[in-house]
């Protein structure tokens, strides 16, 4: 269903040979410090150079060429050079637009192998790549489980085949992630798999997690917590607060992800190793993140944009609405402050999704009834755009090192940077540019979003994988393509 | 035929008490008290709603609730249907959404639905053009109830303001709490709950009410005493150790009766558990309403029938 010419994947074919130039836009990337009018070089689908506007070979180049500097917005063209030895040169007028090393979300869910209704490896990069992400991290409660090594292969085989985006699989840190023993670790990294996490499902067992902490540190890779006392969240449906009472659902506490939190970093204190706590969503669970970095203890964590965004009142404003629905739970205005706070303060490493789709007739029924889990590949970036650097909370260079620069640091990713020599992964963004969400034109196989309708400020524009442009089925291609 | 009020009903649902004003519930228990002599007809039937198809649908095992409509939509002279969950369409995977639109193709006027999870007669009140009465949503609502507990008070009080109200028992996990609540403090009353700490909800004294954690702070100066089932099928969440411990801290007797005021009543919304969280002294007793409360039931949902039938606007 892909059009394979245009498709990316981690292990993907070769880069396109060429060179390219990304003029005029605003190039951000925290992972040199840098924000402000710069040119990016791409040769043979790496970074070549990032050049100070009007400067550098490319602009010589032009010079030479006898080019002149104005150019309609959003045109692209091909120059053609004297000097017979050098290459084309196509030239991308991103004018108005952000220019980032590639969004990556460190935590989506594919569905794929086993639950094709709701979401495919190739229907999700889509919505990726519509978002502005140029790779994502697929959590392993596929069915069958992503427990062992020709699971993960068949997920990379699948993104190579009809990937929009950098595919990694996170494998399952228990076999069948019933929390009993350990799955073949080992093998899936060989494999390609970058963290191990049985999310959807915390590791309740304390000694199983010691365990999986202390294994997981020979091939150097995170444990994903999906921090959730089971006992505590109970039959829990909400989060547990004035607006459970009020409603009459059952509630799941703050507690039931704090004590899971706590435990884990003093088993870390012993184990060393990595940790991550996934989709982190209370005050309590951030400043134990918190206290621990400042004892250099080798925890980070993620927050989702829907708990920056709303809170549990959502639930009731909405009337009982299943697209506020998800784990953890919407939490408090406290909560949620506590959460933009850290990422203020540099607590937080990443903002991810939780993309989890599900197919709306299993959402269109009792809220107790209804599967826990929202999309959020294609929100992710107009959301933070617009509740987090249009109202000051966030610098649009410390958003793109939450989408970028820290995922990529937390899972030893080689994208997140646009350092000559890295892979040409580049998103493009118009921080200005006004759009309705509309979940029936989403690309995501569902549609369970709690974001519908609404108007946000900030919009992706474009993705490149390996200095390729992804170009998406049914839309319209942002910027004129590379002739 | 209802008492002049001022307020004039314009809901097609009946879905809780928290986003009815005041007039509408002065005008719900206004209504009741004209109905409220058809009960004591020999001939109990009006021919108000003559023609009007109500669908009873209890998703839920319920006597009391389901009867009481029943009797008040017969009283009516509406066409009414029962559909209960047990070899329903659910039994056979039928989503609730389903069910509905099934029942909904027969075009029924009103719909009455009793429902295991909170906020089920919200999705179908989204979804089907019938009115939706609810009869009672998980730990939700259950705002018959509350009017009919609140036409009780009125009438052995003659009015609610100022009234102290004492609910005492399950608060967690009850919805006929959260009616009375929402109901009793707009019309000005002052509402405390009692109850073991482990079935009392968070956040509770946001709905604007006391907790009191003993039965004699609860009881003390109380206008009326209202006790809940506590339900023993919930002992395996760990609330409270059994029944017995349970009856001697917070179960209702004669002596635990002192500190009420001298014209105290005694409510029980029913199932009630002797001995458990009330004994039968007092349930029997000189102070209890309690078969009172379902005698006026049915007036109340007949007045609720009728205002949610659109029949007083027909014949305005």
């Amino acid at each position: 269903m892909a059009a394979t010419t245009t498709t990316a994947a981690a292990a993907g074919p070769g880069a396109p040979s060429g060179r390219l130039l990304i003029a005029n836009g605003r190039l951000i990337d925290p992972s040199q410090g840098l924000d402000g009018a710069h040119d990016l070089l791409i040769e043979d689908g790496v970074v070549a150079a990032v050049l100070d506007r009007g400067e550098g070979p490319a602009a010589g180049e032009r010079r030479d060429a006898g080019e002149r500097r104005e150019r309609p917005g959003g045109r692209e063209r091909r120059e053609r050079h004297e000097d017979g030895e050098r290459r084309d040169l196509a030239v991308l007028d991103a004018s108005g637009l952000v220019v980032a090393p590639g969004l990556i979300d460190m935590h989506v869910h594919l569905r794929e192998p086993g639950q094709e209704y709701k979401e495919t490896v190739a229907t999700g990069t889509m919505a990726a790549a519509a978002g502005g992400f140029t790779a994502v991290a697929c959590m392993a409660n596929t069915e069958p489980v992503n427990d062992n090594r020709s699971v993960t292969e068949h997920i990379l085989a699948e993104a190579r085949r009809h990937g929009y985006a950098r595919v990694h699989p996170i494998g399952a840190v228990s076999k069948q992630l019933a929390g009993l023993e350990l799955a073949e670790i080992g093998e899936m990294i060989r494999a390609g798999a970058v963290a191990v996490s049985d999310d959807g499902r915390p590791v309740m067992n304390a000694e199983l997690m010691r365990r999986a902490l202390l294994y997981a540190r020979h091939f150097d890779v995170p444990v994903i917590q999906h921090a959730e006392d089971l006992d505590l969240s109970g039959k829990g449906v909400m989060h547990e607060g004035e607006w459970s009472t009020r409603l009459g659902l059952a509630g799941i506490p703050g507690a039931a992800e704090d004590v899971m939190v706590a435990r884990d970093l003093l088993l870390l204190e012993d184990t060393g190793g990595r940790y991550h706590v996934a989709h982190l969503s209370t005050a309590r669970s951030l400043e134990l993140v918190r206290r621990a970095r400042r004892q250099e203890l080798p925890v980070t964590c993620e927050v989702t944009p829907h708990h920056l965004v709303l809170t549990d009142e959502e639930v009731a404003r909405t009337v009982f609405s299943t697209q506020c629905k998800m784990k953890p739970p919407l939490r408090s205005e406290r909560d949620r402050q506590a959460l933009l706070a850290g990422l203020v303060d540099g607590t937080v490493d990443a903002i991810a999704s939780d993309h989890a789709p599900h197919h709306a007739d299993e959402k269109d029924v009792e809220f107790d009834l209804a599967p826990f889990g929202i999309l959020g590949l294609e929100t992710t970036l107009g959301l933070c755009l617009d509740r987090l650097v249009r109202p000051g909370v966030v610098s649009l260079s410390r958003l793109v090192e939450l989408l970028s620069t820290g995922p990529a640091r937390v899972l030893r990713l080689p994208g997140g940077t646009l350092r000559p020599g890295s892979l040409a992964d580049v998103t493009l963004f118009d921080p200005e540019g006004e759009v309705t969400v509309a979940a029936g034109a989403f690309l995501s196989r569902s549609r369970n979003t709690p974001f519908d309708g609404w108007k946000l400020q900030g919009r992706p524009v474009a993705t490149m994988v390996g200095g390729r442009r992804i170009e998406l089925p049914g839309r319209a291609t942002p910027l004129h393509p590379a002739v | 035929m209802t008492a002049a009020s001022p307020v004039r009903w314009t809901r097609e649902d009946l879905l809780g008490i928290a986003e009815l004003s005041p007039g509408e519930i002065e005008l719900v228990l206004d209504t009741a008290e004209s109905f409220r002599e058809v009960g004591e007809r020999p001939i109990k039937k009006v021919p108000t709603l003559r023609g009007k198809t109500v669908v009873n649908l209890f998703f839920e095992s319920s006597t009391r609730t389901r009867s009481s409509f029943e009797i008040a939509e017969k009283r009516l002279s509406a066409d009414n249907l029962n559909f209960t969950a047990s070899g329903s369409a659910l039994a056979k995977g039928e989503s609730l959404v389903d069910t509905a639109l099934n029942l909904q193709a027969m075009a029924p006027d009103l719909i009455v639905i009793r429902h295991a999870h909170a906020g089920a007669p919200h999705l179908l009140a989204r979804k089907l053009k019938a009115g939706v009465i609810n009869a009672g949503d998980g730990a939700h609502e259950h705002p018959t109830q509350a009017l009919l507990d609140a036409y009780t008070i009125r009438r052995h009080k003659g009015r609610l303001a100022g009234l102290k109200v004492a609910i005492v028992g399950d608060i967690e996990h009850s919805r006929v709490v959260r009616s009375n609540i929402h109901l009793l403090t707009k019309m000005g009353a002052r509402v405390t709950v009692a109850g073991p700490r482990t079935m009392m909800p968070v956040g509770i004294e946001r709905l604007g009410v006391e907790v009191a954690h003993t039965l004699a702070e609860a009881v003390r100066g109380a206008d009326v005493i209202m006790m809940l089932r506590i339900q023993l099928e919930r002992q395996g969440r760990m609330a409270i150790p059994s029944i017995k411990e349970y009856f001697e801290l917070f179960g209702l007797t004669s002596a635990r009766l002192a500190g009420a005021a001298d014209d105290v009543i005694i409510m029980h919304p029913g199932p009630m558990n002797r001995g458990v969280e009330i004994a039968s002294e007092v349930a029997d007793g000189p102070y209890s309403v309690i078969l009172e409360q379902v005698t006026h039931g049915v007036s109340v949902r007949m007045a609720v029938l009728y205002l949610l039938s659109g029949v007083h606007e027909e014949t305005a």
